[in-house]
């Protein structure tokens, strides 16, 4: 390899790279780009149009007769319709099923991971390569079982292993569903990360007498954060977007449901205009929006770990 | 109404910090309990704290819940009776449940393709680019918008106005009428809808690929990419024969992660048509009989045949991951 990069003068490699640089390719880029971005912003245009412009001209034409008006969202954010209450208790609802759900998780699988990666124990593979299977399991196989439990609790054969919770219409078990739905995800990238943890460094901390938990607060904990900060933004992406979870185990209760559920909701009923829908799309976009533009680099690289193994 | 809203958020909110601060209790306790206790007894306490949670939590929440699921799919409605395959023979004989299937069939074969196509274009033409950061964000950003966003987003573009003397606020109503043809309401018009709906997917797929290969491609060494255009290889070529096959790997990695997640898709389906005009699939239809027409059996069984779709894709990974694992 080495031989033919020497064969190139360093006027040939600039050339090189020249080409590499295609101006055609960057236009296309370029152009794929606006296209990908027009949608989007299409939203954003109409979300600050009065009501009256939206519905009697196109968003592009916002750009010869400029009318900016935030009455669509102060509607959408403070005021209910009927018997649902305004999108600001749903904001609410889905920042208070966002934070327990990423927090949860990410406790346990440092501490699964953390057993995985350094204690000595039969069957340690076993585990491991199980859930590493279960990440692909479709959620769907898992929804009614797990929801009859939360409602019923579980006997099996007139022995009460899990009595009747009650807590069936509160965040309870959203929570817990989105904890055991990220614990596979969260226990692979974290064991993969802790692994590379020098054994010299563990095996140093045992000679100090120092205990397998002080072991994991002075030495695992500190190493793990850039690792825990990737999933971080990856778990919450993923609850703060998710329908499915919110819809199932909110189990239909006002009250708890995320924004998601409610957006869903508003698309599906007439009467909800696109200047609401419009406005109601960007409130529950805006924040993961912002978390993805401040922390793209850590995000990109739990993609990046997530799907390029090795 | 803002009153009442606090009414309910105040209550809402006290739930939050008790769990919250329940939480970090129940773990401090077991850490103290756990680094003061004898070393012979720390042997054992570790394997409960550090590990007993997260596997009780899988056992109970996931591998249960999926036998109990694979279980009921041989059962009736109420999980009543034994009911064998029958089923199975409903999903595979039933013409509305043939349309989702063949639904799902195209979401799975069109989806992975095309944003792996798109995506790995993007990321070769960007490769040398000079400031390509705004172009691959702009590219990636619907990544972190949720699919019901992404489908008020698109039913925004697909809008259809019935009436010849009002405007298109669509936009793609608008490019057809500005060309003189006539508006079309597209979410009736099958199969064109699903297609339409594929396209939302891909557009938030898209930029998953890109950034993935893009991150692939620049592992492959310059010099390797030199030489090939010191032998005179076009553009093309150079593409065909060096690149990709260096970055195959990666591919495969991209398609399958990509499949899966088509595989499950309901969100979007759910939002911009009900699954209605021919549109429905799999996951969709597995919540309409399990949560609408409380049909257990019939519910557990589309999630069955979901999972059994990933089963390749599982025991692929498995295979892979031994297979690195051996290596190292």
């Amino acid at each position: 390899m080495t031989d033919t990069s020497l064969r190139l003068s360093p006027q040939q490699k600039k050339r090189a790279k020249d080409i590499f640089s295609s101006p055609i390719a960057s236009a296309v880029a370029i152009v794929i780009a606006v296209l990908w971005t027009i949608p989007t912003f299409g939203l954003l245009i109409t979300s600050i149009r009065p009501e009256k412009d939206i519905n009697t001209s196109g968003w592009w034409e916002f750009f010869i007769n400029p009318n900016v008006s935030f009455e669509n969202y102060e509607k959408v954010l403070f005021v209910g319709t009927g018997v649902n209450p305004p999108l600001f208790q749903y904001f609410f609802n889905s920042l208070a099923v966002t934070i327990p759900s990423v927090i949860f998780p990410i406790t346990l699988a440092v501490f699964a991971a953390y057993a995985l990666a350094w204690f000595d124990f039969k069957g340690r593979d076993a585990i491991f390569f199980t859930i590493f299977a279960l990440q692909v399991v479709p959620l769907q196989l898992t929804l009614v079982p797990l929801l009859q439990l939360f409602a019923q609790g579980l006997v099996i054969g007139g022995v009460t292993l899990i009595p009747e919770l009650g807590i069936t219409g509160t965040y309870i078990p959203i929570w817990i569903a989105h904890t055991i739905f990220g614990l596979p995800l969260a226990i692979f990238l974290l064991h993969n990360f802790l692994r590379q943890i020098p054994r010299e460094l563990i095996e140093a901390g045992r000679v100090d007498g120092a205990n397998w938990f002080t072991m994991f607060t002075k030495i695992v904990l500190p190493l793990s954060v850039p690792a825990i900060a990737s999933f971080l933004i990856f778990q919450f992406l993923w609850v703060w977007n998710d329908l499915l979870v919110g819809l199932t185990f909110g189990a239909g209760s006002k009250s708890v449901a995320p924004m998601t559920v409610r957006l869903g909701e508003m698309v599906g009923t007439r009467g909800s205009g696109w200047e609401v829908l419009t406005a109601g799309a960007f409130v529950s976009i805006v924040v993961p929006l912002i978390v993805f533009f401040a922390l793209q680099r850590y995000f990109v690289r739990g993609l990046l770990a997530g799907s390029v193994k090795g | 109404m803002r009153g009442s809203v606090w009414d309910v958020i105040g209550p809402n909110f006290t739930l939050l910090i008790i769990s919250l601060a329940a939480f970090a209790a129940a773990i401090y306790a077991l850490f103290l309990i756990g680094s003061r206790a004898s070393v012979r007894w720390q042997g054992w306490l570790r394997y409960g704290v550090f590990l007993g949670p997260a596997l009780l939590l899988l056992l109970v929440g996931l591998i249960y819940p999926a036998l109990r699921t694979i279980w009921m799919s041989f059962m009736d409605k109420r999980s009543e009776n034994f009911v064998g395959f029958d089923n199975y023979l409903w999903a595979f004989t039933i013409p509305e449940i043939q349309v989702v299937l063949r639904n799902t069939v195209l979401w799975v074969i069109f989806v992975p393709l095309l944003s792996t196509l798109i995506g790995l274009s993007i990321a070769y033409m960007t490769d040398r680019m000079k400031r390509a950061g705004l172009v691959k964000s702009l590219i990636f950003m619907p990544m972190a918008i949720s699919f019901v966003g992404a489908s008020v987003i698109w039913g925004f573009v697909y809008n259809f106005e019935p009436s010849d003397r009002k405007p298109e606020i669509g936009l793609l109503n608008a490019i057809l009428r500005s060309f003189g043809m006539e508006s079309q309401n597209w979410m009736l018009n099958a199969p064109l809808n699903t297609f339409l709906l594929i396209i939302v997917l891909v557009w938030i797929q898209t930029g998953f690929a890109m950034v993935i290969l893009s991150a692939a491609m620049k592992n492959v060494p310059d010099e390797v990419v030199e030489a090939a255009m010191l032998d005179g290889a076009s553009n093309w070529n150079r593409f065909i024969r060096v690149t990709l096959p260096m970055i195959r790997g990666t591919v495969v990695v991209v398609l399958t992660t990509i499949t899966i997640a088509t595989l499950k898709v309901f969100d979007i389906v759910r939002t911009m048509t009900g699954g209605n005009f021919q549109t429905n699939v799999i996951a969709n239809e597995m919540y309409a009989q399990s949560f609408r027409q409380l049909n257990y059996g019939q519910g557990s069984t589309l999630a069955v045949i979901l999972f059994i779709a990933v089963i390749p894709i599982i025991w692929y990974n498995v295979r892979q991951l031994r297979l690195e694992r051996t290596e190292r």
